[in-house]
Parts: C-alpha cells; sequence; structure tokens
C-alpha cells in the first residue's frame, strides 16, 4: 500500500496523518455529522483548517504541551477535531463517557489533573461545574451548543466556535508556535489516554502512544483491506478504545469518512440512510437489531411471517457456506439469490446494513442465533478479541475463517501465548504505554519483556489456531464437588434468548448453581402485548407468573444444553429469581460498557443470594436505586424464588430435590 | 424582584430584563349565556416574561386564554396589545399580529408526520398557493426549503429529530405535547400561550417540558403565558402569577407573594363558603 511505505517519512502522529489526508485527499469528505435533518460534509482539508483554528484558540486560552484537556460529549465530528486539535498543540486528550455521573468524572478529572475540558451542552457543563471546586487544576470549559448557557458565568467558559474565531484572528501570533509544537510530536509521544471502564475498582488511565495507535490502525486497516472509500457509523462511546481506533486512528490512517449520527435516538435511521460499509458494534446492538425485526414478525401477517420463515431457513442453511466460499449446490444457489432479492436484500436494507463489506462484534460473546442470523443474510459479521491496553485487536477472524465460538487468530504484530493456568498473554506494537500514575499496576499487568496479562482464560484449539475463550480468568472456578464453574458460558446461553437481557450466575465453591435474570423489557412488553398479560411497570412485569413461567422453560432448555457439556455440566441452574429492576451503571452494578460487576452484585443483593440457597419460596427485598441525576431512592419488591428441573450428570451426583 | 410599575419593566431575580407592557387585559368579563366565566378582571403581560395563570378547577383559566387568543370576544373590557386596542378578529389575523398557542386536549393532526404537523405552523409565511405547491416548482419549492430550515431548528430545540417522520398517532402523550410547542414556536410568535403543558405527564417529562419553557423564553425572548395546574412547575417557572377563583382574580404577583396571599390559600385548600 502507498501509506506504508510514508509511514517513514514523518507520518508519526496524528496530526501529520491529517496533514497528509488533506493534501493527498483534498476534497474528499472526510467527517459527516446529521444536523437540521441534512447531512453535513467536511473535507479532509476543511477538516485540518478547523482543527488548525481550534489548536490556534487553544494556544490562545494558554494550553501548555503536556496538559491533558477532558473531551466529553457524544461522537460529533467538533469532538474528534478537539483532540487532535489537542495532540497537535502537544495536549492529551482524555476522552470521557458522557453518561457518566459528576462523582465519575471528578474522579478522573483529578486524576489525570486536566486544565481544560471540552464538552457537549448545558447537561455537561452543569457536571462539570458541579465537581470543579474540588478540582484545583482545572481552568477553562469549552462548550459545543450554547442552548441555556446564556446566563452562566463566562470567565472560564467558552463558546467552541469563539474558541475557533479567536485562534482565527491570532493566527499570525501562534501559527509558528503551533507549528513547532507540531514538528515535535514523535512515534512515542502520548496520543491519547483512555480510561478503562473497570470491572473492578477504580478506573485506570490507559496511556497509549502514537506508536501504539498508528501501528494498530495500520496493522487492522490491512488485514481487511480498508481503503478511503469506506464508510463508518461513529456512534460508540467517544470514551471507548474502539471508537478510538475505528473513528479516528484507522479513517486517519487510510482517509476513510466518519459519519457522525443527529442524536442517539436516530441512530438506526441514520445507519440506514449512510448505509457504512465498515461496522463495529458489540453484540448487544445486534441482539437488538435481532429482536426488533423478530417482534415485528411476530407482528406481521401470517402470510409474510411463513415467508420469512422459509427465507431464513434456507439463509441458515447455505449462507455462511456462501459467505465462506464453500460450494453449494445450484438449486440451493438459485433459491438463495431469490430470496435475497425477495427477503435478504431488503430486511439488510431495512437494518442498514446492505453495504458492509467488513462487520465486527467484540466486548462480549455473541450468541450462535445471533451470529448466524446475520452471516446467512450475507453479512461478513466477524469478531475480534481485545482490549484498551492492547489499542484493540489481540486477535481477530480472517476472512473465510469465520465462527461463533472462537476470536480467531493473533492480529497482524501481536504475539500470543497462554500462561500455566491457561491466562491469555499477548505483545505487540499496539501494547500500552503504562497506566497513568500507577506503576503498581502498570508492572502487574505488563513484564519486563512486554508481555500483558489480559485477565481472560483461554486456549488455542489444536487443529484451528484459533484462540477460544472461556470467562474471565477470576470469574472461573470451582464448585464444592470440584467440578468447574465458568459463570459466562450459561449466563450466554441464556442471554441468547430475547426475553433476557441480563443474567448472573452463581456457584463458586457451592454444591448448586443459582441465578438472578434480568428480563428485557422491549421483548417481554410485546410478548405480554400479545397474550394480553397487563401490566404497569417493569417490576410487576418481571414478576408475573407467566413471565416467571416463560423464563423458567428457557432456564430448563439451558440446563439441558449444559448437561451435554462434560466438563461444565456442574453449572446448571438449580434455582433463579427475576429481578425486580434492571441492571444498571448508574448504580454501579455494571460498567459503563455494560459488563455486569459481579463483586458488587453478590454484596448488594447478597440476601437473595443467600434466600435462592434457602428453600424459601419468596423473598422480601429493598433495594437502593440511582436516578440518573444522582439522587437515591429504594424500591422494595416480593419476588418468587423458581426451581428449574435439572438434567441428573452421571459423574457426579445431583441432589434430587 | 422589583415589581413597581415602571413602564420600562424590571429585572427578575436571574437577571433577566422584563420589559414594558406588551398585552393588557382591562376589566373583562365573560358571559355564555347567563354563566359568568371572568367577572372584571384586569392584568398585563410584560415583553420577555412568564407569565402564569392558575386556580382549581372551572376557574376560567381557559377562558382567559381564550380571551387572549382572542377565540373569545368578551362582553366587557377592553384587550390591549402592543399599545393599541384590539378589535374583535378571526384566529388567523391574531396568528398574523405574532400570537401562538398549544391547547390543553392536544390539536394535532394525528395521520400526519410530526415534521407535517411543524410545517402547518409555518402557513402564515408562505405565500405561494395551492396550484404553485402542487407543481412544487421555483418559488414554491424555494418557500419550502426556507420554512424547513426554520423547522428543522426548532426541531433541534426541542430534540425531536428521532420522530421527525413518525405519525403523530403512533407518538405517546409527552411528546405529542412537544410536537404541539413545535408547531406553536414554527410560527415565530412574541407570545405564546400554552394551555397546561405538562398535563397528565410524568415527572421526568414535566422537567423536559419545563427545561424547553425556560429555554424557549431565553433563546427566542418569547413571552409565555401559560395555564399550569402543578402549583411547583408554576412556583419555578414564571416570573408573576394571576390567580383566579370563580371568575375572579384573586391574586397577582411574583410567585412568593402569590405562595403567602391568604385568599389564594383559601382557594386552593378551601373554606366553607357563605
Amino acid at each position: 500500500m502507498a501509506q506504508s511505505s510514508e509511514a517513514a517519512g514523518g507520518l508519526v502522529s496524528v496530526p501529520a496523518l491529517l496533514h497528509r489526508n488533506a493534501t493527498e485527499f483534498a476534497n474528499k469528505s472526510a467527517y459527516r455529522e446529521k444536523e437540521f435533518g441534512i447531512w453535513q460534509t467536511w473535507s479532509w482539508s476543511e477538516a485540518e483548517k478547523e482543527v488548525e483554528a481550534l489548536a490556534l484558540g487553544m494556544i490562545n486560552l494558554g494550553v501548555n504541551e503536556g496538559d491533558f484537556i477532558a473531551v466529553i460529549g457524544r461522537n460529533r465530528p467538533y469532538f474528534y477535531w478537539t483532540m487532535i486539535a489537542a495532540q497537535s498543540v502537544g495536549a492529551i486528550p482524555v476522552p470521557l463517557y458522557n453518561d457518566s455521573a459528576a462523582e465519575e468524572m471528578a474522579y478522573v478529572l483529578d486524576h489525570c489533573g486536566a486544565r481544560f475540558a471540552v464538552v457537549e451542552d448545558q447537561e455537561q457543563v452543569d457536571k462539570v461545574i458541579e465537581i470543579q471546586e474540588r478540582l484545583h487544576q482545572f481552568e477553562h470549559m469549552i462548550y459545543l451548543d450554547p442552548r441555556g448557557l446564556r446566563k452562566y458565568d463566562h470567565h472560564k467558559l467558552h463558546e467552541f466556535s469563539h474558541v475557533q474565531k479567536q485562534g482565527r484572528a491570532a493566527r499570525d501570533e501562534w501559527i509558528e508556535d503551533l507549528k513547532a509544537r507540531r514538528a515535535k510530536l514523535d512515534y512515542d509521544s502520548i496520543c491519547v489516554m483512555l480510561y478503562t471502564s473497570g470491572t473492578t475498582g477504580r478506573p485506570k488511565g490507559v496511556v497509549l502512544s502514537n506508536r501504539n495507535i498508528i501501528e494498530t490502525a495500520k496493522a487492522s486497516s490491512e488485514f481487511d483491506h480498508l481503503t478511503a472509500g469506506e464508510e463508518v457509523l461513529a456512534y460508540l462511546p467517544m470514551a471507548w478504545v474502539g471508537d478510538f481506533i475505528f473513528s479516528l486512528g484507522q479513517a486517519l490512517w487510510t482517509g476513510f469518512c466518519v459519519n457522525c449520527p443527529e442524536s442517539p435516538e436516530t441512530m438506526m435511521t441514520d445507519l440506514r440512510e449512510i448505509g457504512p460499509s465498515y461496522y463495529f458494534a458489540p453484540p448487544r446492538v445486534f441482539e437488538n437489531q435481532l429482536t426488533s425485526v423478530m417482534i415485528r414478525m411476530e407482528d406481521a401477517s401470517p402470510f409474510k411471517k411463513k415467508l420469512f420463515d422459509r427465507a431464513m431457513a434456507h439463509a441458515h442453511k447455505v449462507g455462511p457456506q456462501l459467505l465462506d466460499g464453500k460450494p453449494v449446490g445450484a438449486m440451493d444457489r438459485l433459491k438463495y439469490k431469490f430470496y435475497d432479492l425477495a427477503i435478504y436484500g431488503p430486511l439488510k436494507n431495512t437494518l442498514g446494513l446492505s453495504r458492509v463489506r467488513v462487520g465486527y462484534t467484540a466486548g462480549e460473546a455473541i450468541g450462535p442465533e445471533i451470529f448466524e442470523f446475520y452471516r446467512s443474510l450475507g453479512i461478513n459479521l466477524k469478531q475480534l478479541y481485545g482490549q484498551t491496553e492492547a489499542g484493540v485487536f489481540i486477535t481477530q477472524q480472517p476472512d473465510g475463517e469465520v465462527r461463533n465460538d472462537t476470536v480467531g487468530v493473533p492480529s497482524p504484530g501481536v504475539e500470543v501465548r497462554i500462561g500455566d493456568n491457561g491466562e491469555v498473554y499477548y505483545r505487540s506494537p499496539g501494547t500500552f504505554v503504562e497506566y497513568y500514575k500507577n506503576p503498581e499496576s502498570t508492572a502487574d499487568t505488563k513484564d519486563a519483556e512486554g508481555w500483558v496479562a489480559t485477565g481472560d482464560a483461554g486456549f488455542f484449539e489444536p487443529d484451528t489456531g484459533h484462540l477460544r475463550i472461556i470467562d474471565r480468568a477470576k470469574d472461573v472456578g470451582k464448585m464444592a464437588d470440584g467440578s468447574m464453574f465458568a459463570p459466562k458460558y450459561v449466563e450466554n446461553k441464556l442471554k441468547f434468548y430475547p426475553s433476557i437481557l441480563e443474567v448472573v450466575l452463581f456457584g463458586n465453591g457451592r454444591e448448586k448453581c443459582v441465578a438472578f435474570i434480568n428480563i428485557d423489557m422491549n421483548a417481554v412488553g410485546s410478548w405480554a402485548e400479545r397474550n394480553n398479560v397487563a401490566y404497569s411497570s417493569y417490576q410487576e412485569l418481571a414478576g408475573h407468573p407467566k413471565v416467571l413461567a416463560e423464563i423458567q422453560r428457557h432456564v430448563e432448555e439451558v440446563n439441558r444444553s449444559v448437561a451435554e457439556d462434560e466438563m461444565l455440566s456442574g453449572c446448571q441452574i438449580h434455582r433463579f429469581l427475576v429481578l425486580h429492576k434492571e441492571l444498571d451503571a448508574d448504580d454501579g452494578e455494571m460498567t459503563r460498557t455494560r459488563k455486569v460487576r459481579r463483586r458488587i452484585i453478590e454484596e448488594k443483593y447478597a440476601d437473595l443470594i443467600d434466600a435462592l440457597y434457602s428453600d424459601a419460596d419468596t423473598v422480601s427485598t429493598k433495594t437502593e436505586v440511582t436516578y440518573e441525576d444522582g439522587r437515591k431512592g429504594y424500591i422494595s419488591a416480593t419476588l418468587s424464588l423458581r426451581n428449574a428441573a435439572v438434567v441428573p450428570v452421571q459423574t457426579k451426583q445431583v441432589a434430587a430435590e | 424582584m422589583n415589581m413597581t410599575a415602571q413602564d420600562d419593566g424590571y429585572i427578575t431575580a436571574d437577571g433577566r430584563k422584563i420589559g414594558p407592557v406588551m398585552m393588557e387585559m382591562k376589566n373583562i368579563t365573560l358571559r355564555f349565556g347567563g354563566v359568568k366565566a371572568i367577572t372584571d378582571i384586569s392584568f398585563d403581560i410584560r415583553e420577555g416574561e412568564i407569565r402564569a395563570i392558575i386556580g382549581p378547577n372551572g376557574a376560567g383559566k381557559s377562558s382567559m386564554l381564550n380571551v387572549i387568543s382572542g377565540f373569545y370576544v368578551p362582553q366587557e373590557g377592553e384587550v390591549w396589545y402592543k399599545g393599541a386596542k384590539r378589535p374583535p378578529m378571526k384566529p388567523f389575523q391574531v396568528a398574523r399580529q405574532g400570537i401562538a398557542r398549544t391547547f390543553q386536549n392536544i390539536a394535532l393532526f394525528e395521520g400526519m408526520s410530526v415534521l407535517d404537523n411543524v410545517m402547518t405552523g409555518r402557513l402564515n409565511y408562505m405565500k405561494t398557493n395551492m396550484f404553485q405547491q402542487g407543481l412544487w416548482f421555483g418559488k414554491a419549492q424555494r418557500e419550502e426549503v426556507e420554512n424547513r430550515e426554520s423547522v428543522e431548528k426548532i426541531i433541534d430545540f426541542l430534540e425531536i429529530q428521532s420522530i421527525r417522520k413518525t405519525p403523530v398517532s403512533r407518538l405517546p402523550y409527552g411528546l405529542k405535547k412537544r410536537v404541539e410547542l413545535a408547531r406553536a414556536l414554527a410560527a415565530e410568535p412574541t407570545l405564546l400561550l400554552l394551555d397546561e403543558p405538562m398535563a397528565g405527564m410524568n415527572v421526568e417529562e414535566k422537567e423536559d417540558m419545563s427545561r424547553f419553557i425556560l429555554d424557549v423564553n431565553d433563546e427566542f425572548g418569547t413571552t409565555i403565558a401559560l395555564i399550569e395546574h402543578d402549583m411547583g412547575v408554576v412556583m419555578d417557572l414564571s416570573d408573576r402569577v394571576v390567580v383566579m377563583d370563580y371568575g375572579k382574580k384573586i391574586g397577582d404577583g411574583s410567585p412568593d407573594e402569590v405562595r403567602n396571599n391568604q385568599d389564594v390559600i383559601d382557594a386552593y385548600l378551601g373554606v366553607a363558603h357563605d
């Protein structure tokens, strides 16, 4: 590729890449955002001018080299420019989750000692003002949307466009300074600092250098043959490493166009309008899309429903083979072509996935049915395995070798080995520099030779060389009788049912397993409507006997399938309950990336777990909830505890109850 | 709050400048046959302020709003608007004077999309006739694009982008109220009348609506007169409050003054009538 040879020629920082794109792809679309109902476009050369104006404005405001600049907002071109502008002036961008409560922000802003923050709107301004007094070093805030901010004290508050305007006005004064600062950037200067969501304890600031980001972007773009012609939709949290790599790293490396949705609620419509060719989504998004398709099909007329079922059955049979280029009979091909015209094509179009050439999912295990569904439609959905510390990529699936239960082969440039305890270790050019102000954790995670412990247990399949991840290494345990306890495995099986949103399995060191279950309000709500089940609240629906019976059926089905796995047959669910509230990041029960925090749930709901291990039929409980604005309240509920049938396993006696 | 009757207005507690009197009701009496809905009421609305009319059920609030909007013509009394006595007018003439309103019972076109509903608010800004619009050529096209632009700004302002193309009949109640507000705003009113904007809403929807009302006042400088049952909302939002009971004015002043007015307390908590 032409770019690779240029890598040596000074392309050692993100601002340098921007400059190259502005020269090479001058008038090609670089950023798009839907505003006022129209897609507004900026070309690469326009983007460079915007970034320069902002960078000059930042110098004008007093941003020094080495300062940290917090970026808080949803995906908008302005924030990507902010990050590049920050880099241009030698500062370090620190994107934050925009839905974080003020308290969580306070920790991060204090930890990195941010002097500046660039935020989206009044909501974020209010949050930062709330915690400002506690942040000694904090000085200025720049906001994007002036609505409602007119009456605020503007001594330390600046509007984004004004900062740019001042930057343009002071160009002569600062341009040499800016050029000098840009020239100082090299492969080892810090590109970005991202805070891990922190499944355990406080978030840690992961420092990634230009080398990490650019090498990763380069290797992964080449792996999937990404070109400047790709279109991506940027909708995942900006604070997440994936978005940084996809929407910034790869976009700048290859020069493709980043599209930002109008608002989080319009994401599906915008997806359809853009029709991305390269698409990343966590399993949850695919799951939700599939659930909504299935709900709509349930409501469709019998004829349509039948046609859809037939088409999907056929897709299931030959779709994945066709995608992998394996031989398929002529009749089946023809049939697939026909259904493609009648069903799959329009369906893909509705989902906004018509043009997807490369699709990735990661973060959590994806259900086999979900994965199959998209692949059988002819969407090249693949899995990758990675983490913030690796600059995303550790392993990924090459075209034609895609399977649901593995995460693929090591990405180009990445070495992977399995430790003695089954933990996965890797070493790569993308490996992070350090945890900011936390040498202890850095040393714990990364050894002297650069090997990083992932904390996941896994193994390489001998015949294919693909990596399989079992669970978090620290979550894998032993049951009282010595058999293996791997909660994720069972939880994922249950979560693949549309009506089940979240499951938490307990049983480490115990004789049998019990589970908490969260229903999916959308799916169960629509089911309730069809079955004339009346309810007035989430809590009432979650406790409805008919719902419980339905969930019990699913649990028992899963028990049967778990029993088939010799290694994990001990993990069958003996008793379960359906929680009266959704597990929520605001309550600390999940991370912002929606991963379950086991320890916290275990502590918080200790009474419920005890009840599950007793003989009781019901349990009364009172739970603290945190509202979006940080206020707290309580909900009380009486939950019924259900016994589920388990399959007796020969290798182990199961108490007959 | 400085509430002297200076003609050049006053400054509110949060630092907003309230201008001179925009509309004045002078001794209004409204009868429906033998029923007196409003008895001898006078008050004024100043430029840039949020003015609330409150009162128990049947106090005559909606009738009062209908007098302000020109829909009812009072038998006695005068309505002065922008320094001139207002003659009886047709609704479209009122709209052209810069007055827009929302309704207590939502009055949207249920079968039309949100966008189309809001576009109807621009009617007074469209000059082309039906025939031209049918052909959608030249002037008609330009005109629609211009008007669409201002409508999109309002859609953005009220954060209803995600339902732009959704038929109104499919929306939940709270959102319909917001669409109504959007349509009223599309007319770019100088005086906005809101008839129970929070009725039937849950706490979250009320908070959203309150924020929008404040933002409209702040951003566009629109004068707002509203009727509301929720006392908490009224006291938080408004600069001055008129209290009505049985068609009579029993209080008028800042939220604090009204809150401590014995007549108002009696009207809300109830006392034995002689």
